[in-house]
This record gives C-alpha cells, structure tokens and sequence, in this order.
C-alpha cells in the first residue's frame, strides 16, 4: 500500500525515539520471540484499537494524569481506517458538539508536531464548501453562523471570490461558497502515531499485534480483557476498535451494543500536474457532485459519497480483509464524472490510485461515546461516519473527561451511546441503515428530515387504523409516530420535494389539528413513550426515588408529579412525570430515547435490594392523548364517571373504565397546557378504546392529530423538552422549573447542593422564549434549532427549539441566553432584568430578526384554564 | 427525433417504389408462394405472401426506418421506454425450482421464457412443464404455420405423450386402473405456465382419449426394458403427429371439434423440446427452431454450442434425406426456392397433413368436412408435383449432451429469434445478463498510465452497456430486446426498439417473425456435484 510505505519511512526519519522502539522491537521478531514485551497483569485502563480514536483516548487519559493505561492493537499503530483516510480536518459541520470536537481537533493538530516532535503533515489550507443550489447555500450559511459566534472565522463567497482561492474550480453551476480559511490537512497516520508518542511519554504503554478476544464483565461491571496473550484485569475498557467495535462488543458474555456497520469508501489519488499543485490550496467540498477534492503531494485526492453504497462486513470480518478490498472503477464513475465536471482540466491527470478504505457509519450519523447501559467501566468511542480525523481529538477528550470525571465537559447527549438500544443492533437494520446514512453526509439536512430504512420496528396495535386515516409518520427510538394526518384528497409533495428550509407543505394540515385541540378534542397516539414501573414491599420505593428525583414523590396516592431526575450538578438526566398508584408503587413517563440511558442510571444507582423492583412496561400500555376542551365530556360519555375539574383535578390519575376495557390508567395531563387527559390502555384494550373514543368524539367534533400539532402547542406554551432543550447541563434553577424542586423541604437528594448554589448565587444561563416580530412565514425562512441568539447585537446563545404557533400567528424559538463579559468573555450571572431590558435578534442562515423575550408563557393564550394548571404549564417534555 | 431534411426528396423522388417492395417483403415463410387467390381468412393468411422472400431483413430495414421517419415526421408518435417495456413485458414468464423440492436437487434453477408476437394472433407456442411420475423437467418451443391451431395442440399434449412414454409400467398400469374405477388420476405433469398460455376446454376429453389409447398399447406392449429417453421422445412425437393425423380422419360428432381437429391437422407446427434430468439433456428437434447451450470458458467468455440441427434446406444432411425418401424422378421438384416442394420452409412438422396424406383422403376428408373448410381455397390447393406422400414426417432427431459445469444455460427459441441473431451473439447477451455486471471484467489501472479523462469515457461507456442489461428481469425478455433493437453497434437502440414495437399489425410480420424464447439456468454446483459422484 502506497500510503503506509509513505508515511513510514516519514514516520521513522522523524522520531528517532520511537524507531528505537520498534526496531528493537522488530529485530527480536525475527528471533522467535513476536513480542518481547509481555503484556500487564492488570492495569486500571485498557483500551483497544490504535487508530485515531483509541491514540487520543490514551493521549487526554494520560494528560488527564492517569498513567496505568494499556493500549492494545491487533495490527500496527494507525493501519487501519485511520491510515487511509484522506486527513481533512474540516470543521464546517451542521451539529454543534460535532462542530465543537472538529475545532478542538484542529487546535490540538496545530500543536501537536511542536509537542511531540513527530511531523504531522499539518497544513492550514482553509476548506471550500460549493452550492450549487439555493438551498444548499442556505444551508452553508446556517452553518457560517454558528462557525461564527463560536469565533472560527469564515465567510460566504461568491463563485467569482472561490475561483480566486482555487484556479482549477468550474464556477459555472455555483451559486455561492462557504470559505473556511482554518481548516486543515494532516496526515492523519502520523497525527495517530504523535498522539500515541505524547501518550508513551506519558507511561502509557502501547502493545501492536495483540488481538482483544473479549471483555469479562462481573456484576455488571468490567474486571479484565482477554487478549490473543493473555489476560490483563483492568477497572476500565475502551472499545476504539473502529468498524469492528460491533463485533467486538458481541464477543464478551455480557453484550455490549455498538450499532454500527462498514461501507466501502473510495478515493482517488493522481500523479502530479504538470505544473504541481500547491500544498496550501484549499480543500474543496462540493457537496451536490458528492465529493471533496484536496491537494495530494502535487497532485489530488478526491472521494466522495456515492448515492448507492456498498456495505461490507455484514456477517462479520473474516469474510474479507481490509488490505484485499478491490477497487471498484465502476463504482467510482459517478463521483469521478461530478470531479471532472468540477475541475475539467485535471482531464488530463494521470491516475495513480483508486484506493478502498471502508468507512463505519451509525444509525443517526453521529459518532457513539459512552459508557455501556450493561456494563459499568465499558467504554466506547467509534462509529466516526468517516470524520475520524475531524472528530478524534475533541471526541477522545470529551471521552477521557467522562472517565475521569465522570461526566464531559459539554452537552454529548447527541452522542452518548445510551441514545441506542439493542433494537437498533439487528445487522439487517444497519446494513439497510447506513446504506441511507452515507448518501445523507452530502445530501440536503433539512429540518424535519425523517429516515426512510429501519422503519416499521416497533408500532402501536393502532398503526394500521391510523396509517389507513391518512397518518404520515415519522420515527423515534424504532417507534412510528404520528406526524400528521393528511386528509382525504390532499395531496402533499413526493419526499424529495418536500425538503425545504422555509414554510412546509404541511402547514395548513398541522393549523387545522391544532385549532381542534384549541377548540374541540383531538387524539394523539403516544405509545412511544418510555414507562417504568417502581415498586416495593415497603417503603424502599419511595425512600429511593425521594433521593434519585427532585421534586417531592411523597404525595397523596392518585397523584401525578413532574420531576426531573437530575445529576450530581443539577442537570437534568431526564424529565419525567411519575403517577404514585399506591403507596409503594409509582408509575413512571420518560421521553422515548430515554429508554436505556434512564434505565441504566435507575439500576446503577438503586440499591440491589430484592423487595424493590423496576419494570419497563413501555410495551404493555398505548397511550392516546385526549386534548382539547371537549376531552372531558368525551371521557365522562364513556366512562360513565364525573371528569369534571372538581371531581378530577389537574395532575390526578386514575384507574378506570373506558367503553368495556376496564383498568384504564387515566391521567389529567397532555404534555401541552392544554385541557385534557392521557390514557394508559393495557395494548389488547387499545383498538376497543381507540373505536370508542373516536365514537364518541364523533358529536364533538373529534379528529386524529400528530406530534407537530403537538409540537406547535407545546412551543407557544413555552414548554421545555429533554433532550432538545434540556439536557444534562441545564437545572431547573435554569428554566424556571424552581417549584419543581423540593429545595424547602429539608429532603437529601441529588443535586441538592449545586441548586442550592444556584439559588444563592444566580443562573449563567436562563431559558427564555422569543417569539419572532418582522418574520414573514410565507417568505423568511423557518427558524429550526441551533440559530444564535444576539442581545442588543451581541451573541448570547443558541436557540434549542422552535414552532409556528397557530395561536399567536408568529414563529415561537425557545432557548438559552448567557451573558458573556465583554471584555474577558466570561460567563455572567443572568438576571431576569438582564433578560428583560435587552433587544434580541434571532440569526436564520445569516439574516437577523427581531424577536420578543418572554420568561414566562402567554397567560392570555389560555380560555379554558383551570386553576391546578399553573403547575403543570411549567413544563414537560414531549418528545 | 432524426427527421433529416434531405431525405425527403429521396423519398419524394425516387423512393416510392422501393417503399412498395417493402410491403412485399413476407416474413411468413413457412408457406408461400401460394396463388394470391387461395389466400383467404379463416388462417389468416395475410395477401403479401404471395411473394418470396426476396429481401433479408437488414437489408430492408434501413429504408423502412427512414421511411418511418418521414412519416412520423408529422405524426410524432413514439413509444416511450415504459410503453416498450410493457410491450416487452407482457408475456414474460419465469420459474424458479425450489431449492428443495423434497424429493431431489434439481440441475434446473429455473428458467425464464417470452414471446414477441409479429402475427396476430401469434402463432407461436411454448410449453414447460415437470415430470412428476418420472424425474426431469420438460421445456420447449413450437412455430405453428398456416394458422396456430396445430401448435396449440402440439404445446397442450406433447408433453403428455413425452411424460407417457418415460412411465414405468407399473405406473401405467396404475393410471389405468384409476382412469377405469374413476378414481383420481395420478398427476402426471406440473405445468409451468404464463396467463396468456391456454388450454383448450373443448378438446380435453378427446385429446385424453387418444392418450390413453396410446398408454393402454404401451401396457399391452410392455416390453419389461427400461425406458430409453431417446426412443419416448421418438415415440412420443410420431404417436402425437399421428394421433392428429387419425383425429382428423375420423372426425368427431361435435361440429367445433370436428373444425378443430381439422384445423389443427391442416395447419402445422415445428417442436423443439428439451427433456433435463440430472446431468442428461436430451433435445427433440422437429423444424427450424433451435436448441443452443451457452458455455463459459475458462477465461470467462461465452461460447454456444448448438444441440439441434435446422431441418430446412440449409441442411445437406436434410436435403439428402428427403430426396432418399422419394424417386429419382422427383428430385428436382422435391426442393425448390428452398422450400419443401416449393411451398414449406421446415422439412418437418407435426400436422401439414397436406404434405403426409394422398390426394384422395385429403379431397374425401375436405369433401366429408364443415363448410368453412371446403370453402378455404388453400385447403383444397393441392401442391404441385404431389406424388408419393407422406413428403413430411414429424419425428424429431433426438441429440444427447451430458451436462458439463461450464454449461451455464440453454436457450429454446423459434426461427424468429435466430434469423436476427447469431447464436454466438445469443451467447454472450445471455451469458452477461445471467452473470450480471458484477461479474464483468472489473477495471484495474495497475501500472497503466491512465488519465481521468480516459478513464471517464471508459466507465461511461461499460455504464451505457449494462443499463439496458438492468431494465430486464427476465432473460429471455433482455434477449428479444436485443434482437429487436440492435443496431450496428451490438447495442439495444431505444429509437429503432420503439419503432420497430409500433409497427402496425399487418406490417410487423415483415420485418421480424413470432420471437419466442425459453432460457434454462443450470445449477453448476449440483451439475459439478452429479459428475463428481459418477467418478
């Protein structure tokens, strides 16, 4: 192989210490003995895989101070994915923590030849992403503001300024660029072989050729790692081990759960031009021809993102080896062709080589970190869908953080491996997975953009009378859910057309929806959400969940509380409203994706005790959600009971019957600040009730709605949800949810101390709602998440989520404002009059608008209201 | 659309004429020369026949298309590539032998067949079917002349008489002892059949009648010796000819069969059948269409190698056994224009009785038949220079090959598809579209100096060669394409493809015949598998 030859001979010219190493190393080789250094008996870390991930893993552990760390790697340093890949350091990504790892690792790459003395090809050529259509220039310019209020500099060009930066681009079918003059170049097997130098020095200890068979894992917790020479016990393992992480997870008794796969990924590299091209031209991206085109020692490498993807891998790795995988020129042809079109006078360049490197890609697009929900101590960092070099450096820190601290230093949520189960494991559901997610790295990312393979997992028993009402669906956690239903006749545009930064084709139909939950009743189907059940013998359950919850569970039996389940530093973990059924047993609602994550943190932390039990009952219950002030006349039809406020409050659930099916779990919440209820229907009861309701709903004007109308009504009413808005860095200190905490009752729980502090000292950062005043809906473009939020004409944050609200007929964003100094940047207290005497702007792809701050929701927007629902208004997740 | 302005006074001028010979261009050629008067309805014998065919096809075509042109020039009708494709489509038929059938593995996968009618309606025949009393699978093709009737009779009962003739005696025995205490009968054959392909409801219980007279003498006959492949195909085509043969004769009380019978004698009907069991292929040919294997060299090339001889007079061999047949007297009338005493085509047929019966029963047969008959002007055309009947006989030359792995497929197809395609052609479009574009020759540049832009022309043109090549589910489908629309160049042209598909009825037959196709997959493994065990 071409490449490895090369940076070799780089590698060991340059670093005479290491050469020392493994010539040595390799002259006792050749005498029988491979491995002249035995392995540890046993070390606190043992992480596996030498690529980019599992070198910077080992390189922020031991500058983290830990130092009795193992790293294993079957082959040699960096010969794997890591030494074929293309060594773009591009930091132009839609994601903000993605955007964030892609910013660290370019600042750490610049350093890192200055700190280890290994060259490491770092070049500062600055990066060129073409548009070829209006909307990919919008999206360009989403991601130039975000780059820009975290201080990278770039800017939007013209075609004209583009060819300047790079003479061989054919402009002709452009319409604007985005210009990134820090992006960079490294040759990425020695950035590896740098970190992993830094890391010896360090005393961690680095053994090539030695093969993990599996990991043991005792009372759920890592004790050891079998490896081809023996057993090293360790505390801590780290799976790096690229696209074979799956397999390796499968290996130990205890299964670990890393849904990723491998594509084939090609790229091609020339002979130099005749006149040679310069090693500071940018890089350039066009994402509409699918490919990137760099400079390669005088000549280029392109590669691209091809449209049909080849997946390989699929039953394992014996089947082909990485070193044998063919090149494939018919394969190639269209990216060739969309590299030609862009830079035609390379037509007469020579090939040198079309190189093979598979790729592994994930489910969501996004890299898996994280420690496993199965087994404590098991970590991962995998999954790069192709950004390895990009990510590794910020990713390998944000991991050796969560080791050492026990949590990252940022919001990793989007990341964590516990957004996964092993509903997504199935190899049939990657392989048809990632043959849609490596086209979408160059395709359009809209908002509300939906994933077409993998679907029909899991579904409510009512899929099929919904889907045959006109249901369109979308997925969450392998659930179907409801997006809308489309009514006879109309027709909405084909996929591919509806993809669209401004107003959708589904804005009258979602309107309707929601004016019949504002003024009759609407039913959404809700089953996806995730249900627990807690219950004890005595009074273990509560004493427990007292302690794990912040708000007080010690309430009269029929009553629902809203809760968060908060860390050590009052952020959230999840968001969840828990019924107590009787004394000693509670029923629990968490957001869909909360599945695993709230599950493994519920079972770490409740004691091993046989009289308490947690039961996920998620499949045993639909849940239809009856919104709407007519809700309670359709339910007291049914159920022959009195509904009213006075005989059934707010926040109250009760076991009852509905039509025939008795034991129908009724709770007085929407997860909207509407009126209405939520039924728990044990699943054979589900269709009877859904007929029935419907039935009945018919004389007040009943209809099916979905999550967008959902959606819509949660925004407006300023209501917050996990894992968009809230997440493990936000208290409810910080979105006005301080009613919610049990702060005067003199109760131990977690993350008492930080709200304390909080309460004593003030929020950095306060949660607030902007509703947009100069937006044209019909005309502007549609504020999504993610846009900066400027006070008086500085940056103070981001917005986490936004809706139309039909009510107000105004765009409504959620999001959190901080108040940076000045002068130094740092984080200020923010007052609730630091909020109100500002003048906001929210940024949409560059264009600014004016917005209204509010810190509490619309009081006047409620006609029905009841008095109990104050309480509940201040929020709840819905998704 | 190419509508080039200097064509027209070509056309204007001089070219009228030569559009006049087009039309007399007969792709019929079964039976011709006929006196123009003799053509009439009821077979549907279409008045160009009246002419030999003086043009070949190629030759002809150009001018045609550009006549087209012209005419379409204002009509602007095209067929659009969907509108080809259901054209295409609309007979294609394709089984897959499951793994496990329970009893054995079969050497078959499976096959793929269709048919492109140019007559309406189509003359053309095919049948397939597994033998379900005996091992092996039945697959052919039949060309019907004069009319489909005998071809129809002939793709409804020869696989019955084939099926017959391979049954053990026991097993004879047992369908006769059933057929007698009318208990139900032992399925002999599992019929593998497109919705277009019929059975005739009228004539089932005299056509089971004939069979199990003839199964009943094979008890009666009983010879104890194992039956020989060969001989049942023999038996079993000369038992079928002459059933029909006698059916006529006789004739039957009901006014419908008795037309029938008399039709499907008159007309008449060539048959290429294949018998595989195993590693055994046997093929019974009768007339001119052909049975063609597709071998893959080693080098991964395709090669075919033909398994039946065209009787027609291309084929000394044929001449000369006709001319033994008859009297030194006859030799110079027996073939003439290339045709069995000037009229016929195939050398040999089922039906046709005109060219196996003597004067005298035809005329009493046609004098005793329905009206309709005596009416028909060619029935009572007696050829000329009819002197020592039969002049035609429908025993097929059976040829045997042993499957070899490198055998990979068999293509079963009427002279419609070989006289617009050479059967090495026929093999490589097969032998690709079977194996698929992965398996074709990938690109490696090694240490070829290449440029991007050599490299991008190269994959575009290998791209613009499978395309067509992904359009079809169906091989025999993907066959007809290419006889259909190939141009100069070897590749399907969409432009000639449409034109070609949007003749008009009575235009089609003279620029391309019924295609009809049957392509069988072997399994190479199983193949492999049976030579290993035999040594």
């Amino acid at each position: 192989m071409f490449l490895r030859v090369l940076s070799d001979i780089q590698w060991r010219a340059a670093n005479p210490k290491w050469r020392r190493m493994t010539s040595s190393r390799r002259s006792t080789s050749t005498t029988a003995e491979p491995h002249p250094v035995s392995l540890p008996a046993q070390a606190q870390v043992v992480i596996c895989g030498g690529g980019i991930t599992g070198t910077s893993v080992a390189y922020h552990l031991s500058k983290m101070g830990w130092k009795d760390i193992v790293l294993l790697e079957q082959g040699r340093l960096a010969a794997g994915t890591t030494r074929f890949c293309a060594g773009i350091v591009s930091t132009a990504r839609p994601v903000s923590i993605e955007l964030k790892m892609a910013h660290y690792s370019n600042k750490l790459y610049q350093q890192l030849e200055q700190e280890t003395g290994v060259p490491t090809g770092y070049t500062k050529t600055g990066s060129l992403s073409l548009a070829q259509t209006q909307d990919r220039l919008i999206s360009l310019k989403r991601i130039a503001s975000s780059l820009s209020v975290m201080g990278i500099p770039c800017e939007i060009i013209t075609p004209k300024q583009a060819v300047q930066l790079h003479p061989l681009i054919n402009i002709h079918d452009l319409v604007g660029a985005m210009y990134v003059p820090e992006d960079a170049l490294v040759t990425s097997a020695n950035v590896s072989l740098a970190l992993a130098t830094a890391a010896s020095r360090n005393g961690v200890q680095i053994h090539e050729r030695t093969s993990v068979s599996h990991v043991t894992v005792q009372k759920g917790r890592v004790t050891g790692v079998e490896t081809d020479r023996g057993r090293i016990q360790c505390q801590y393992f780290v799976n790096c081990a690229g696209q074979w992480a799956y397999e390796l997870g499968h290996s130990g008794e205890v299964p670990v759960h890393i849904p990723l796969h491998a594509c084939e990924h090609f790229y091609l590299l020339t002979h130099p031009l005749a006149e040679p091209l310069s090693s500071s031209l940018p890089t350039v991206v066009d994402p509409d021809g699918r490919i990137y085109i760099r400079n390669w020692q005088g000549g280029i490498l392109s590669g691209g993102f091809e449209k049909n993807p080849k997946p390989l891998f699929t039953e394992g790795r014996n089947q082909l080896e990485i070193q044998n995988l063919q090149e494939d020129w018919d394969h190639f042809g269209p990216l060739l062709s969309a590299l030609l079109r862009r830079m035609p006078g390379l037509e007469a360049l020579q090939i040198l080589q079309l190189v093979n490197c598979p790729e592994s890609f994930t489910p969501d697009m996004r890299c898996i970190m994280g420690e496993s929900p199965t087994a404590r101590g098991y970590f991962v960092l995998a999954g790069m869908n192709s950004a390895g070099i990009s990510y590794g450096g910020g990713a390998g820190k944000y991991l050796a953080e969560w080791m050492v601290n026990g949590y990252p230093s940022d919001n990793v949520w989007p990341l964590d491996l516990k957004r996964f189960g092993t509903l997504q494991s199935s190899r049939t559901f990657l392989r048809h997975r990632v043959m849609e997610v490596m086209p979408l790295m160059c395709d359009l990312k809209v908002p509300r953009w939906d994933f077409q393979t993998g679907r029909q997992l899991r579904t409510s028993p009512l899929y099929d009378r919904l889907d045959a009402q006109g249901a369109r669906w979308m997925e969450k956690h392998g659930f179907e859910r409801v997006k809308y239903f489309v009514p006879p006749g109309k027709d909405l545009l084909d996929l591919d057309h509806s993809k669209t930064f401004y107003k959708p084709d589904w804005f009258d139909i979602v309107g309707a929806e929601v004016k019949c939950c504002k003024e009759a009743v609407c039913v959404i189907d809700m089953s996806s959400f995730t249900k627990f059940e807690i219950s004890s013998t005595g009074d273990e359950a509560l004493e427990n969940l007292q302690y794990l919850f912040s708000n007080d569970l010690d309430v009269p039996v029929g009553h629902v509380v809203h809760t968060g389940m908060l860390n050590e530093k009052g952020g959230y973990e999840n968001d969840c409203s828990i019924a107590r059924l009787s004394k000693r047993s509670f029923f629990m609602i968490s957001p869909t994706d909360q599945q695993v994550h709230c599950w493994a943190w519920l079972k770490n932390r409740l004691p091993d005790d046989s009289n308490l039990t947690l039961e996920d009952v998620t499949w045993k219950y639909t849940a239809l959600n009856l919104i709407g002030p007519r809700a309670v006349d359709v339910l007291s039809e049914l159920s022959y009971a009195p509904m009213t406020a006075e005989h059934f409050p707010s926040l109250f659930c009760k076991e009852m019957s509905v039509g025939y099916a008795n034991g129908i779990r009724v709770m007085s919440i929407t997860h909207t600040g509407e009126p209405g209820f939520v039924l728990y229907i044990p699943i054979e009861y589900a269709l009877h009730v859904y007929n029935e309701v419907m039935n009945m709903g018919q004389k007040y004007g009943i209809r099916n709605a979905g999550y967008y109308a959902l959606r819509s009504l949660r925004i407006e009413k300023f209501f917050a949800f996990w894992g968009q808005d809230l997440d493990a860095f936000t208290t409810p200190m910080e979105c006005g949810r301080e009613f919610q905490v049990k702060l005067e009752k003199g109760m131990d729980f977690v993350g008492q101390e930080a709200l304390l502090e909080q309460k004593q000292n003030g929020v950095y950062k306060r949660f607030t709602m902007f509703i947009l005043e100069d937006h044209d809906t019909d005309m502007d473009l549609w504020p999504w998440w993610g846009e900066p939020i400027f006070r008086n004409g500085r940056y103070v944050g981001k917005t986490t989520s936004s809706a139309y609200s039909y009510t107000l007929e105004r765009h409504v964003c959620l999001g959190f404002v901080h108040n940076f100094d000045e002068k130094t940047g740092e984080e200020l207290v923010v007052t609730t009059d630091f909020i109100n005497q500002g003048e906001y702007e929210i940024d949409i792809a560059g264009q600014r608008f004016q917005a209204k701050a509010k810190l509490y929701p619309f009081s006047s927007l409620f006609t029905q209201r009841r008095r109990k629902d104050e309480v509940e208004l201040s929020g709840y997740q819905t998704e | 659309m190419p509508a080039p302005a200097h064509l027209f006074p070509l056309i204007r001028n001089c070219e009228i004429s030569r559009i006049g010979s087009t039309a007399c261009y007969c792709h019929h050629r079964h039976l011709c020369c006929l006196p123009s008067h003799f053509a009439h309805s009821h077979f549907r014998y279409a008045p160009q026949k009246k002419f030999a065919a003086l043009y070949r096809p190629k030759e002809n075509f150009n001018h045609f298309i550009h006549t087209r042109d012209h005419a379409s020039a204002s009509q602007r009708f095209y067929l659009t590539p969907p509108q080809v494709n259901s054209i295409l489509k609309a007979n294609e038929y394709s089984f897959k032998v499951p793994e496990f059938d329970g009893k054995n593995v079969s050497s078959v996968l499976g096959f793929d067949s269709n048919q492109l009618p140019a007559n309406a309606p189509i003359e053309d025949r095919r049948s397939a079917a597994t033998c379900l009393q005996t091992r092996g699978m039945l697959l052919g093709v039949f060309d019907g002349h004069a009319g489909c009737a005998c071809a129809q009779a002939v793709s409804e009962r020869l696989f019955y008489y084939i099926a017959v003739s391979l049954l053990p005696h026991e097993t004879l025995l047992e369908i006769e002892n059933a057929v007698e205490s009318g208990r139900a009968l032992l399925p002999i054959l599992q019929w593998h059949k497109h919705p277009n392909d019929y059975f005739s409801k009228e004539a089932s219980k005299l056509y089971f009648n004939s069979l199990r007279t003839y199964w009943q003498e094979l008890i009666d006959l009983n010879s104890g010796e194992t039956t020989d492949v060969r001989e049942a195909l023999i038996n079993a085509f000369k038992r079928l000819d002459n059933d029909i043969s006698l059916e006529a004769q006789v004739g039957d009380p009901n006014s419908f069969l008795n037309y029938l019978v008399l039709r499907v004698a008159f007309s008449g009907a060539t048959a290429c059948v294949a018998h595989v069991d195993g590693v055994d292929l046997h093929i019974a040919n009768t007339g001119d269409s052909r049975a063609m294997l597709g071998v893959q060299e080693e080098d991964g090339s395709w090669s075919a190698v033909n398994l039946s001889y065209d009787h027609n007079a291309q084929n000394e061999h044929e001449v000369e056994r006709v001319k033994t047949e008859h009297p030194k007297s006859e030799e110079k009338t027996l073939v003439k224009q290339d045709r069995l005493l000037g009229l016929l085509m195939p050398f040999r047929a089922f039906g046709d009785v005109k060219f196996k019966w003597s004067i005298e029963l035809q005329k009493r047969v046609i004098e005793s038949g329905p009206d309709q008959l005596n009416d028909n002007e060619y029935t009572k055309f007696i050829p000329p220079n009819y002197h020592t009947p039969p002049y035609l006989t429908a025993e097929p030359e059976v040829i045997y090959h042993k499957l070899r792995p490198q055998d990979k497929f068999l293509v079963l197809a009427t002279d419609g598809l070989w006289e617009t395609m050479h059967r090495q052609d026929v093999a490589r479009i097969v032998g690709e579209y079977l194996t698929g574009v992965h398996h074709q020759q990938p690109i490696a540049v090694g240490g070829y100096k290449v440029t991007l832009g050599q490299m991008h022309g190269l994959l575009t043109e290998r791209r613009a060669r499978i395309s067509s090549v992904f359009e079809d589910q169906n091989a025999a489908t993907h066959l007809i394409r290419h006889a259909v629309g190939n141009n100069e160049f070897g590749t399907v042209d969409h432009e000639r493809l449409s034109k070609m598909l949007s003749l008009p009825e009575e235009l089609a037959r003279m620029y391309r015949d019924d295609i009809t196709i049957i392509v069988v997959q072997f399994n190479s493994h199983v193949i492999g598998a049976c030579q290993n065990e035999e040594l």
